[in-house]
């Protein structure tokens, strides 16, 4: 049968996922900010799960006695006007923020890719209408739509969430289109027609996955966004109500306190909030170089 | 001869440190450009002809470096030079040509002025008379109506065209040395001819020396006094052109020979002599109509012109008339039969496959297929009817037809569970594994993803999937383009042994007139949309009709012998 023979074959081995992991810690050790803002981020996780457990006091208990307390040895980042220990209080409230961050972001990742993947890749009427709606979003300043939005919607976290979703939502189905349109006349994805693969199962087994790895990237980078974006809301009254513990609400409640000398309840959930936005941002760069083919030689 | 050669590059070793350790990408390669002489340095991908270039040039990558040897420039050590002494001999004493021409300008400057740049940048003008200067390199490389030309823009100028600039370019500040790197890969066989002749025209009556690097052993000898043959980064053999063909000394170089398509041959000697012959197979019959294609027409809407004030006020504008990509053309493909479809690019003949593929809708014609009209289906719904699995196709890119996230079993099971009412399991798996033996690919090779393959390893899975469903006219889009002279050989073999054992018709769409000829019963010659000859592969070949054909055949590269 084999009258035909090919030269020697090169030889690189190993499964795709293992190769990934070993290209991702060549990465990580190449670029040591890449490691921390994935150890940060570890951390992050670790207080959203099991932060509200091992906090040393009760984030909402007022003790009045212990007021307006300088860090010390007691309370590592001091106590508010009411006693409450704001340690205790930054750690409870990444849960909610992270929540927030996530839910939204996984919101506009899949309707905003999804809208973006089909307007690249049939075109014609579904890709203006999904142009001029982002067009429409893009142009009002996007704090200023996401207060609207949470304004008319009503005062609870899951508008919140949908707000931030919806500001967002110009900047994925962007990203999705373009990348779905240049692949659009790829060879592959043309050979999946030949196969028989309807146009929806080519959409979502040729381009869709194809184009991940570019979103993920996206996904790390909106994240500091949204995370600003939810405790910008809960600032200026939007969103999340006092008592609940939360970065933006501690850093508006603190803010009033600055003048007389006691910055320590806007400063730390303030740190925590730009410590967050900061790793999301550097891991964004380091999953850019995990999964830049380019950079694999 | 002169003594002190223009450039000699002596035990040269170029190493790339990479996360796998270090690759020494060329060996101890020696070689000499005597002044006035033309050098062709032929190797196929991964050689290491282009990054001996580059040591010379000095422009290796970050990663890169010599390790060892010497380059001298007449008396100049290259390898110890600065870089700023090497920016200053850049352009000046020596200068490049590059693949591609298109990226090699800037897109978005007129021509004319890119060359002024380069002029004023070397001082070889002061601006009174720079213009001048450069609508007269403009001349030298034989661009009709220089003065208007000056005012285009790369996009608006043919694949030709831009290399004729970028030629402009790189002589604009008379050097000595022009090393050109693949000019004209990715060209059109008449356009390649006019641009070598222009270049070795050039380079001789100025005195100069060039270095060509080409995988096109036909295309170094025509050109070059000396040919310099390098395989996995050494090596193998330097002589003449004319020894080169007479008397190959080294056995890749006669490998490599064998492996390039000429006339007079069968498919079966492009492979290596110790390869044993096919079994032989009964010769398929030629039966009835297969594929009948009848006044195919495919029209595209210009862009209107733009509007002016007269418009806006009322004036009726004609539109313009849509362009024709393919403008009426008819012919059939039998069964068991392979036809070649060849032409230039912009001929209209990936069109045309696209239309019979039923990738795309056609603006007018018939399109019949084993007696029903399959013209009248809409290309959009097509992928569901039963006729999609008989129509299959071999694409130009292996690796940009293969989705990078398949592993080659998922790939080539993909038609057999959309169309072959396989469900997975055991099945399945013995079916991919029956299809891969099939072509040749290794079973243990079957998880891999597209990147971890060599370009034929791509190329047969693309062939697997086309035949999982046993298609009956199976579109050869260029299907070796993309691939070297030697895993050509072998492709064109496995195509042909499967069309005997299954019994498929090809239509074989092809740049290469000598390629369609190895494996083709019939020829159509297309241009312009239009089908200038048609006859069968040896008639076209041996005895052309139409003065097209004869253009096409002469422009193919002969060597000196």
């Amino acid at each position: 049968m084999t009258a035909v023979t090919d030269t020697a074959p090169t030889a690189p081995p190993a499964s795709g996922l293992m190769a990934t992991l070993r290209h991702a810690r060549h990465v990580i050790g190449e670029n040591p900010v890449t490691g921390l803002s994935f150890g940060l981020f570890a951390l992050f996780l670790v207080a959203a799960v099991i932060g509200p457990w091992i906090v040393p006091y009760d984030p909402f208990e007022s003790d009045t006695a212990a007021a307006l307390q300088a860090p010390s040895a007691a309370h590592w980042f001091g106590t508010d006007q009411v006693g409450r220990d704001i340690f205790s209080r930054v750690v409870a409230a990444t849960r909610l923020d992270m929540a927030i961050a996530i839910f939204s972001v996984a919101l506009v990742f899949v309707v905003g890719g999804l809208a973006g993947v089909a307007a690249g890749y049939f075109g014609g009427w579904t890709d203006r209408i999904v142009g001029r709606l982002a067009d429409t979003i893009m142009a009002f300043p996007l704090f200023v739509l996401a207060m609207g939005i949470v304004a008319a919607l009503g005062n609870t976290v899951t508008n919140i969430v949908i707000a931030t979703a919806i500001v967002n939502f110009p900047l994925y189905a962007r990203i999705a289109r373009s990348e779905a349109n240049i692949r659009r006349e790829a060879g592959f994805v043309q050979a999946a027609r030949l196969t028989g693969n309807s146009e929806m199962r080519t959409v979502l087994t040729q381009i869709v996955p194809n184009i991940l790895p570019i979103m993920m990237v996206q996904m790390s980078l909106t994240m500091g966004y949204a995370i600003l974006n939810a405790a910008g809301l809960s600032f200026i009254g939007l969103g999340v109500r006092p008592p609940t513990p939360e970065w933006g609400i501690m850093v508006a409640e603190g803010a009033a306190f600055i003048v007389s000398g006691e910055w320590w309840i806007a400063l730390f959930p303030g740190l925590a909030l730009m410590l967050a936005v900061f790793c999301f941002n550097l891991m964004g760069d380091g999953l850019r170089d995990i999964i830049d083919p380019q950079r694999r030689t | 001869m002169t003594a002190v050669p223009l450039l000699e590059v002596k035990d040269l070793t170029v190493e790339f440190s990479t996360r796998r350790g270090i690759v020494q990408a060329v060996k101890e390669v020696n070689l000499t450009v005597p002044k006035g002489e033309i050098v062709g340095v032929v190797g196929e991908s991964g050689s290491g002809k282009s990054v001996t270039s580059y040591a010379v040039m000095r422009i290796l990558d970050r990663v890169g470096r010599i390790a060892r040897g010497t380059i001298t420039y007449t008396s100049l050590d290259l390898v110890g030079a600065s870089e700023p002494e090497m920016r200053d001999l850049r352009g000046r004493e020596m200068s490049m040509i590059f693949q591609n021409p298109r990226l090699a300008l800037n897109p978005i400057r007129k021509v004319g002025k890119q060359l002024e740049d380069v002029l004023l940048q070397h001082a070889q003008a002061d601006a009174r008379d720079v213009t001048q200067k450069a609508i007269e390199l403009l001349e030298q490389v034989r661009i009709a109506r220089p003065e208007e030309r000056y005012h285009a823009y790369p996009f608006e100028l043919s694949g030709g065209m831009c290399q004729r600039i970028v030629i402009a370019l790189a002589l604009a500040c008379k050097p000595q040395l022009l090393i050109a790197d693949e000019p004209t890969t990715g060209l059109d066989v008449t356009t390649q001819k006019a641009v070598m002749d222009l270049v070795v025209d050039l380079v001789r009556a100025r005195g100069m020396s060039a270095i060509l690097i080409t995988h096109d052993l036909g295309l170094a000898a025509a050109y070059c006094d000396k040919v310099v043959v390098m395989e996995k980064g050494r090596v193998v053999e330097t002589a003449t052109s004319i020894d080169i063909f007479r008397a190959p000394e080294a056995a890749y170089t006669r490998k490599l020979m064998r492996a390039t398509p000429r006339p007079g041959i069968t498919l079966h000697d492009l492979l290596p002599e110790e390869t044993p012959a096919p079994a032989p197979i009964a010769p398929h019959r030629i039966g009835e109509p297969l594929l009948v294609v009848e006044d195919l027409v495919k029209e595209y809407k210009r862009q209107a012109p733009p509007a002016r004030l007269a418009t806006m006020f009322g004036k009726k504008v004609e539109p313009p008339p849509p362009f024709r990509a393919v403008d009426g053309i008819s012919f059939t493909v039998n069964r068991g039969e392979s036809v070649g479809l060849v032409g230039e690019s912009g001929c209209g003949k990936s069109t045309t496959s696209t239309i019979v593929m039923r990738l795309i809708d056609a603006s007018g014609g018939r399109i019949t297929f084993d007696g029903e009209d399959i013209g009248a289906l809409p290309a959009r719904g097509f992928a569901s009817h039963p006729m999609r699995k008989r129509i299959q196709m071999v694409f130009q890119d292996p690796t940009e037809s293969l989705n990078p996230r398949y592993t080659v079993s998922r790939a080539i099971a993909d038609p057999l569970l959309r169309m072959g009412g396989y469900k997975g399991g055991a099945r399945l798996r013995d079916k991919v594994a029956e299809l891969a033996t099939m072509v040749g690919f290794p079973l243990d090779l079957l998880d891999r993803f597209p990147h971890q393959l060599s370009g034929g390893q791509k190329a047969r899975v693309g062939i697997a999937r086309a035949i999982a469903l046993n298609p009956d006219l199976v579109i050869l889009d260029e299907p070796t383009a993309a691939l070297d002279v030697s895993v050509q050989a072998v492709v064109l073999n496995l195509l042909q042994h499967l069309k005997e054992t299954l019994g498929m018709s090809y239509l074989f769409v092809s740049h290469d007139l000598h390629v369609v000829r190895l494996l083709c019963d019939r020829v159509i010659v297309m241009r312009q949309g239009r089908i200038v000859e048609e006859g069968t592969a040896e008639q076209v070949l041996e005895a052309p009709q139409a003065d097209y054909t004869r253009e096409l055949i002469s422009a193919i590269p002969h060597p000196p012998v």
